[in-house]
């Protein structure tokens, strides 16, 4: 029997008149890769908000490891280890990427970051560097993040979110704004650097290709509820899912990229 | 009973001249962004000027019925020419600067225009009596009122009608509230956001003169009296809420207010009392009671 | 510049400044001690900034520190310099533990506004208590220093002295500060508040922290200028004290907590002598030198020392 580490129990949320969250119940066992697809506003984004403390829900709980955490700050979320990234880099634009990490490192360290000891300590250093080069960002340490590449910039916001060694990942759009022929490899990365974690890893996507590709169990999304959950190829085959989800994609694909 | 009345005649009266001044530093702070420190500059020049003009008028012995548009015409006139020449000369090129800096530079137009009207005016007071005094006290069901106060509230409550209109009802006011909701749209749409920018600022800074003009028969005019007013309009348009015409009016008539109940029963809490006023209502309604929250997304 | 060891300069300031303080004419003295306590309020401020609090309400620590000192002295017979300072810091920060964990929810011009009306809040109460001298203020009794009670100059010299090691002594504490992984987070906040929160730190301990450290510089100024100038009034609040200290730290730069100490010692200096010879047109010169900093140096005159080592944000 696989453990289950979140759980979202009946989760609801409303903004104003739209239903971004209708009832959403999910478990997620240890070692599980869940993709998360849907179409715009089908309410991806606020799952991963509500799940990581940044929205409160309307109704219903989130349970990590049996205790109810859903009143709990993002910030106490993380310290108990889910943890996440953006679908919009967020970094720290005039500092280096290595000074990211280095504030990263100091943050997972203890709650209480000293007041007079440096931050760029040796040990630190070596710590942030060896951070870097897992995510292949070794030659840009010493560059302010605000002049990265899209790339970089999305890898280092993973790196950042793995930094706590979270028990649950969850990576928003890991690949949206990344080329087609990098993004394989960015997400080949990502894989390699979380798999010796043994950590739950959530990703929202809407590449098909890298759904089909990484996640052991995807789950569909339309207008704040569930429509499909389950293993990839029947998910993705489901008639719901190929109508509101995947052919919404391919539409979206015809039309060009969104931003 | 009678300490009612008065506590409510005086607010009355603190409400007009406050709204008038106020109007124009949120106004100016709701399409710019820029919390005008200047402005009080701006009320004080419009004060010194019409004191003195008028102070030649009575002494050339023209008739007091003149002087009622000559305070009003040195108000605008003063208002318009510093308004026009800072936003021009100076705010132009710094716009895009954080908020907190835009709040240095007026900073520092501020006390640049202090020490000009002390070059101009020197430092003894200007006084400018003959125009409150000449209309003489009216009573109304028992109650004194001076006529000139009256005529204030009057011509507060008609500036107040001026802008709703001309927000809501003309087209410059709808390309206003364009811009004031989200000021790149409005530059990809066509409006032109600097002339605008220009214009707003101008008559805001009108809006500060004419307060201080219209104020100066009441006053003694006297270096600082920027300074008093710039620390109470502040109040005023940060408890309505920055950039909104409807919480220039209720700050005012909640400053106006509790400015003359303190005056009236605890004159030792007057400034204390307002500012505790504005925090307690920043400490609940961060934006103003009038104001809209920003919010950010992720 | 900074690898030869802000530490060692600072000390090394101190080795050279202390025996000027003897021998140099009282009122420079005087004026350089004044410059100094501000500089301590000033430095506090500029670690605040570096953390995106602008407060436009230093005057409220500035008048506490200040007013402590002289009630302490007054109505509790307590005289002696280093234990007003003791006194005018627990003040400083139990006031700020109490306002910190409001204001430190708000951000940008609203906290300004905010730390304002706060400092706006004490102006108003001690222009009116007649108990305190109202607008005049008091007097204070010269202090004694660790139980020696010399004549009148050589007190203003030990001041000097202990003004002098109290600013370099925080500066160097403060600098630290700025180093440190609370003080970097600090900065972060200002870049990206949800980062700072995601990676599992406290935004709101490193804000409070960082709010209590310019209340505690800015009440230690304030005990300073009173016992310098043995005297205090309602001015100390006021805004426009607030804003001088505003405008000295964006003049000075908040790249380096030092360099707040040099500039308010240059603005004391050029006021003083600025208010002597042309009374009217001081702050013409002020407000003239702030627009040419705000447009030609945004980073403050610092940067002309270290381009391109400035680290922090725009102001």
């Amino acid at each position: 029997m696989t453990r289950t580490v979140l759980e979202a129990r009946n989760l609801k949320k409303r903004f104003g008149a739209v239903v971004a969250a209708d009832d959403i119940s999910i478990t997620m066992a240890a070692g599980e890769v869940i993709g998360l697809i849907g179409a715009n506003g089908a309410g991806k984004t606020t799952f991963v908000n509500m799940v990581t403390g940044h929205l409160k829900p309307d109704a219903g709980q989130v349970v990590f490891e049996g205790s109810d955490v859903t009143a709990l700050a993002p910030r106490a979320m993380t310290r108990r280890g889910i943890t996440r990234s953006f679908q919009v880099a967020q970094l720290f634009p005039q500092l280096s990427s290595r000074d990211n990490a280095l504030i990263a490192l100091a943050s997972a360290e203890t709650e209480q970051p000293a007041l007079l000891g440096d931050l760029r300590i040796p040990d630190r250093i070596a710590r942030a560097d060896a951070l870097l080069a897992r995510f292949g960002l070794a030659d840009v340490a010493d560059r302010l993040t605000v002049e990265l590449p899209q790339g970089k910039r999305k890898l280092l916001d993973i790196a950042l979110a793995m930094v706590g060694e979270g028990r649950v990942l969850l990576l928003d759009e890991p690949t949206s704004g990344i080329s087609a022929d990098e993004k394989f490899p960015l997400m080949d990365l990502v894989m390699e650097a979380i798999g010796g974690a043994d950590a739950t890893i959530l990703f929202v996507e809407h590449d098909m290709e890298i759904v089909e590709r990484y996640a052991s169990r995807v789950i569909a999304f339309y207008e704040g509820r569930i429509i499909a959950d389950g293993a990839p190829a029947a998910v993705l085959a489901d008639a719901a899912v190929r109508r509101h989800v995947v052919g919404a994609e391919i539409h979206r694909r015809h039309e060009g990229p969104r931003r | 009973m009678q300490q009612l009345v008065a506590i409510l005649i005086d607010g009355t009266i603190y409400f007009s001249w406050l709204f008038i001044v106020s109007l124009g530093l949120t106004l100016i702070y709701g399409v710019m962004k820029i919390l005008n420190i200047a402005h009080g500059s701006f009320y004080a020049l419009g004060a010194y000027a019409a004191a003195s003009a008028v102070g030649a008028w009575f002494a050339a012995g023209l008739p007091a019925a003149g002087s009622y548009l000559l305070l009003a015409v040195c108000g605008l006139a003063i208002g318009a020419a510093i308004g026009f020449a800072v936003e021009r000369g100076l705010l132009r090129r710094m716009y895009g600067r954080d908020e907190v800096v835009m709040i240095l530079v007026t900073y520092a137009v501020f006390l640049i225009l202090e020490d000009v009207i002390k070059l101009v005016w020197g430092v003894n007071p200007y006084l400018a009596y003959q125009p409150y005094t000449a209309l003489g006290r009216i009573a109304i069901g028992g109650i004194g009122f001076a006529v000139y106060d009256l005529i204030l509230l009057a011509l507060a409550l008609a500036m107040g009608f001026a802008a709703w209109f001309t927000l809501n009802r003309t087209r410059y006011g709808r390309l206003l509230l364009v811009v004031i909701h989200d000021r790149e749209i409005s530059s990809a749409m066509g409006i032109n956001v600097a002339r605008m920018f220009t214009v707003t600022f101008t008559i805001g800074a009108m809006l500060g003169a004419l307060g201080g003009a219209v104020a100066a028969p009441g006053i003694s005019v006297v270096p600082g009296i920027g300074v008093d007013i710039i620390v109470l309009a502040f109040a005023v348009s940060v408890i309505g809420g920055l950039g909104s015409v409807a919480g220039a009016a209720i700050g005012a008539l909640i400053v106006g207010l509790t400015r003359a109940a303190a005056i009236h029963l605890v004159p030792e809490v007057e400034l204390f009392v307002i500012y505790a006023v504005m925090a307690i209502v920043l400490a609940f309604r961060p934006e103003g009671l009038f104001g809209r929250p920003a919010a950010r997304k992720i | 510049m900074a690898k030869l060891g802000t530490h060692a300069l600072l000390l090394a300031a101190a080795v050279v400044l202390v025996p000027l303080g003897l021998v140099l004419p009282t009122w420079l003295v005087f004026l350089v001690t004044i410059g100094l306590a501000k500089g301590l309020v000033v430095i506090g401020l500029v670690v605040m900034m570096r953390a995106g609090l602008v407060s436009f309400g230093q005057g409220l620590y500035y008048g506490l520190g200040a007013y402590s000192a002289g009630l302490a002295a007054n109505f509790l017979g307590l005289n002696d310099a280093v234990l007003l300072l003791v006194i005018g810091a627990a003040v400083g920060i139990v006031v700020a533990l109490g306002l910190g964990v409001l204001l430190v929810r708000y951000r940008q011009i609203f906290f300004a506004m905010l730390s304002l009306a706060v400092s706006m809040i004490l102006y108003g109460a001690l222009v009116r208590s007649t108990a305190l001298g109202s607008t005049d203020g008091f007097n204070l009794p010269p202090p004694t220093f660790l139980g020696l009670a010399p004549d009148v100059e050589t007190g203003r010299r030990i001041l000097f002295v202990l003004a002098l090691l109290l600013a370099l002594g925080t500066a160097s504490l403060l600098h630290r500060f700025t180093r440190s992984p609370t003080g970097v987070l600090g900065e972060a906040i200002v870049m990206n508040e949800i980062r700072v929160e995601y990676l599992g730190a406290s935004v709101s301990r490193v804000l409070l922290i960082t709010y209590v450290i310019g209340a505690i510089t800015a009440a230690l100024g304030g005990v300073l200028v009173a016992l310098a100038t043995s005297h205090i009034d309602p001015d100390l609040a006021f805004w426009t004290t607030s804003g001088e200290f505003v405008f000295v730290a964006i003049l000075s730069g908040t790249g380096h907590v030092a360099a707040s100490l040099v500039g308010m010692v240059l603005f004391e200096t050029v006021r003083s002598f600025a208010f002597q010879y042309s009374p009217y047109t001081w702050q013409m010169v002020v407000g003239t030198a702030m627009l040419l900093v705000i447009v030609f140096l945004p980073y403050g005159l610092w940067s002309l020392v270290s381009r391109g080592e400035g680290r922090s944000a725009r102001p």
